[in-house]
């Protein structure tokens, strides 16, 4: 009986409102993005700035020219494949937090290799991104075994291992007794040596004053090898059983458990291909101010996609330019930087609370199963 | 109980309910009349409307045409809260109680007695003690939820209702849950409330609680009423008809079986549950090829567990199982089941389908991973894509497509699914848990006699059910189950319904003889 009250199927009557009702569930992210940009262009006002010569600013400075679509790109590259890392995970049902301390790992791991060898860049890259991807496997690989293994909950454990990551590396890189991974010729204590030129990513030429690291490259790649993981093998579809109903995972001969430990691990490597990616094509070194944040923004990276791999190439993007273009913003409308993080907010909870979104766009209601996958209760 | 009851006042009175859902008409043109002191059985298929016309009569739905009358005044707003208030009460089938909550907090619950600001717990308690007197519904007020059975939780869901004063009560589908013990108690329960005055719609799809119960009878198929009739002028076969629309076989046709050597060996086995309670004890038996093998008994008595044992869900404590001669005790489920053996799960939007993937990943869930519908990791979108599409035509599965989300199908349907998977493998075993819970009269035709056709092949098959008329339908040799024990295997024959009836409530095979003489 339980079924027979359910909606049916709509069938479809003609015009835009057929269209409106099939398609507009998959503008929610976009227009929550836009809404977002209303509600910030309000906040700008009233704090008495010009909330358009804000926004063109904040457009010309992400888009406006070469340079600044370079640097856009650059910023989004570890949000793509860290937002991926995060995604995969809660395609298996898990929220996994760590992609922060991962990506550190990786980074470390990255940075042991670049600066340990000495190689012909043809072996050298290549052993760089597998060190990486092998750090971030190795440290989410601890929050995926003891959830296996004991069901403690990968969100504390993850966010724990973040702690660690970040405290380790801070250690690895200030100790001068014994010296560590830190830079001898570094007076500030603060980085690490810079990887061999052998190691670093090629550049991509765009005219003549802009350059792109191929880390993109990676990124687009990444995109599509995960979406095809996921959507067309075998263990993608283990991943995915077992993340949205583990007893039909368990009743179809799944082991939940192994995939849990596997899904932690191959989100963990791309968690530690970001990192790889900043040493290798950015930074040269990791320092005690390395891109932090990128593993936590991924998630909001992730969301905003609906955990969509290619979903996940517009939002880093977006991410990418949102930062990119804040400091021509400020400069051009005398605001504060801070009013993107407020807007990047806004389009979190736009996104987390989407019946806000849908009612004020007139979306049909979410049907069973389509909601924002995230992860199971703190019981699971 | 039906004579003069033209004389009586109509207390709930439906005119013309229609109600539309996009793409589909949910009740077209329904009336109805509810008179004081009756009971009315409301049956219908899954689809058929019962559950859109009782959420509209309770306020949750509100209908696109029609109207409605409680004791002759219309019903204005459509919200439950004026429909509580005009003595509309709703058992639903799924019981909505807290069970970390005593009887006395839930029946108050949304409308407490508050003396000087504090909840009055005792008057509360005094008046659910006065109901339960009244209308015989043994209860005990301070007694936590989660601690009665499931009988007595549906007895303070009437007592909820009654406690909002309500006239007129709806039981959805009540007695899916209950022993046929139980039900005799409901049906008591009904009586009594029916002869002071209250006045039941009561909707299943137990014909023979029907006719035993309803002193009027109301059909209906595809939104519309197709029938309106009496106990005294219906049978068990004219109301199956009525229901679907042509001609049902209430028995499944059958052979005897002819068996054959043991498939499935159970010996000793103990499997504990959740809460780490022995729930299978010392349990043996064997099912043979060609045989049907039915395990009655009220649900809750180590049935879930043993099936998972069996399957390999749950590892057992102690004892053996032996699947065509192979020791699977402590076997994986994926090892258990490329022995041939196929499981239809009690829960099957639980265990057995994922309601938000398509039918084409459903249609491959145990072996997805399997030549043709892979090689190595990647996946043949082609052939999975066929196999569901083939799926569904031999299985008569009604849906818009194999590319449609498994929710969009009905119970009946999705059940369908499940069995055309399950058999489309080659089989050596076959446990069915509950194969046709919940789902309408021809899915149940369907699935019966293709779980006959089954036998017929060769294949031994262990069916699973609360349902004791489907237990008697199916088997050649019947087993009860009754505090994880196995209390008695017979053939199918030689005890009556009643005596089952008895062993299934834990009466001893030797008092149970006695009692039927």
């Amino acid at each position: 009986m339980a079924v027979e009250g359910r909606t049916p199927e709509p069938a479809q009557p003609a015009g835009f409102r057929a269209f409106w009702a099939r398609y507009s569930p998959l503008f929610v992210p976009i227009l929550a993005v836009m809404t977002a940009l209303v509600v910030g262009a309000v906040i700008i006002g009233m704090t008495g700035g010009d909330w358009l010569a804000a926004y063109i600013g904040l457009w010309q400075g992400a888009f406006g020219s070469p340079r600044a679509l370079a640097n856009t790109v650059i910023r989004s590259t570890p949000y793509i494949i860290c937002g991926l890392a995060v995604a995969l995970a809660f395609k298996a049902g898990l929220f996994n937090i760590g992609a922060e301390g991962q990506l550190y790992a990786g980074a470390m791991c990255a940075v042991v290799i670049g600066t340990m060898l000495q190689l012909p860049p043809i072996l050298h890259i290549p052993m760089g991104i597998v060190a990486g991807a092998v750090g971030g496997a190795a440290w989410a690989a601890i929050a995926g075994i003891l959830k296996a293994r004991t069901g403690a909950h990968e969100v504390i454990n993850t966010i724990m291992l973040n702690y660690i990551a970040l405290r380790l590396t801070d250690w690895l890189i200030r100790s001068r007794q014994p010296l560590l991974l830190g830079d001898p010729l570094d007076t500030s204590s603060s980085r690490t040596p810079f990887i061999a030129e052998s190691m670093r990513l090629p550049n991509i030429r765009l005219g003549e004053t802009t350059a792109l690291h191929a880390g993109i490259l990676m990124a687009v790649i990444l995109v599509f090898v995960v979406a095809w993981f996921l959507n067309r093998t075998t263990i993608g579809f283990e991943l995915r059983t077992s993340g949205t109903n583990p007893n039909a995972a368990k009743y179809a001969g799944i082991s939940v458990p192994k995939t849990i430990v596997l899904a932690m691990v191959l989100s963990g490597s791309l968690a530690g291909l970001a990192g790889a990616g900043e040493v290798m094509g950015v930074r040269y070194a990791v320092s005690t101010d390395f891109i932090s944040g990128v593993g936590f923004d991924a998630i909001a990276v992730a969301l905003l996609a609906r955990s969509n791999p290619i979903g996940i190439l517009f939002s880093g993007l977006l991410w990418g330019a949102l930062l990119t273009g804040a400091r021509l913003m400020q400069v051009r409308a005398g605001i504060s930087i801070d009013v993107i993080r407020i807007i990047q907010a806004l389009i979190i909870m736009f996104i987390a609370a989407d019946q806000i979104v849908r009612w004020l766009y007139r979306i049909p209601q979410r049907k069973p199963g389509e909601e924002v996958l995230i992860s199971k209760g703190w019981g699971g | 109980m039906t004579q003069n009851g033209e004389d009586r006042p109509v207390v709930l009175e439906a005119r013309g309910i229609t109600k539309r859902f996009p793409g589909v008409v949910a009740n077209d043109n329904v009336s109805l009349k509810l008179l004081q002191g009756e009971v009315l059985a409301l049956l219908g298929e899954n689809g058929a409307g019962k559950s859109t016309l009782m959420n509209i009569l309770y306020g949750l739905y509100s209908q696109d045409e029609g109207e409605i009358f409680v004791n002759g005044t219309p019903l204005r707003v459509s919200s439950p809260h004026e429909s509580i208030e005009r003595g509309i009460g709703m058992v639903h089938q799924h019981f909505q109680l807290v069970p970390v909550m005593t009887v006395t907090e839930n029946v108050i619950l949304g409308n407490e007695v508050m003396r000087r600001g504090l909840l009055d717990r005792r008057q509360a308690g005094q008046r659910i003690r006065e109901i339960s007197q009244q209308y015989g519904l043994p209860v005990e007020p301070e007694a936590l939820i989660a601690d009665l059975d499931v009988g007595a939780q549906q007895r303070v869901e009437i007592i909820k209702a009654l406690y909002r004063n309500a006239d007129i009560l709806i039981l959805d589908e009540p007695t899916a849950v209950l022993t046929p013990q139980e039900a005799d108690d409901l049906v008591r329960v009904m009586r009594t409330l029916t002869a002071q005055g209250k006045s039941l719609i009561f909707i299943t799809h137990k014909l023979r609680e029907v006719l035993e119960v309803a002193d009027r009878i109301m059909v209906l198929r595809g939104g519309r009423v197709v029938g309106e009739t009496t106990p005294a002028e219906a049978s068990e076969a004219s109301l199956a008809s009525l229901m679907v629309g042509r001609t049902v076989l209430l028995q499944v046709d059958k052979e005897a079986a002819r068996p054959g050597a043991a498939v499935l060996e159970v010996r000793n086995l103990q499997v504990r549950d959740d809460r780490q309670l022995m729930a299978v004890n010392d349990v043996s038996f064997e099912v043979q090829a060609g045989e049907i093998l039915g395990i009655a008994g009220v649900q809750g008595n180590g049935q879930t567990e043993l099936v998972q044992a069996l399957n390999g869900l749950r590892s057992a404590v102690a004892g053996l199982i032996r699947i065509a001669g192979q020791d699977v005790t402590l076997a994986s489920s994926r090892t258990i089941s490329e022995l041939g053996v196929a499981h239809i799960p009690e829960d099957r939007q639980r265990d057995g389908i994922i309601v938000s993937y398509p039918l084409t990943d459903n249609g491959v869930l145990e072996y997805y991973y399997r030549e043709p519908f892979a090689r190595g990791i990647v996946r043949n979108e082609q052939e999975v894509t066929d196999h569901a599409q083939d799926l569904v035509t031999r299985f008569d599965v009604r849906t818009p497509g194999v590319h449609v989300a498994a929710s969009s199908l009905s119970g009946g349907n999705q059940q369908k699914f499940i069995v055309a998977r399950e058999f489309s493998r080659t089989l050596k075993l076959l446990i069915a848990a509950q194969p046709t819970r919940g789902i309408d009269v021809g899915s149940i035709e369907f699935i019966h006699n293709q779980i006959v056709h089954k036998r017929d092949e060769g294949v031994a098959v262990l069916v699973v059910s609360a349902e004791l008329d489907e237990i008697l339908a199916l088997s050649d040799r019947i087993a009860v189950m009754y505090h994880g024990r196995i209390v008695a295997i017979v053939n199918n024959g030689d005890l009556s319904r009643e005596q089952l009836g008895l062993l299934m409530a834990g009466v001893s095979l030797k008092e149970a003889m006695v009692l039927q003489q």
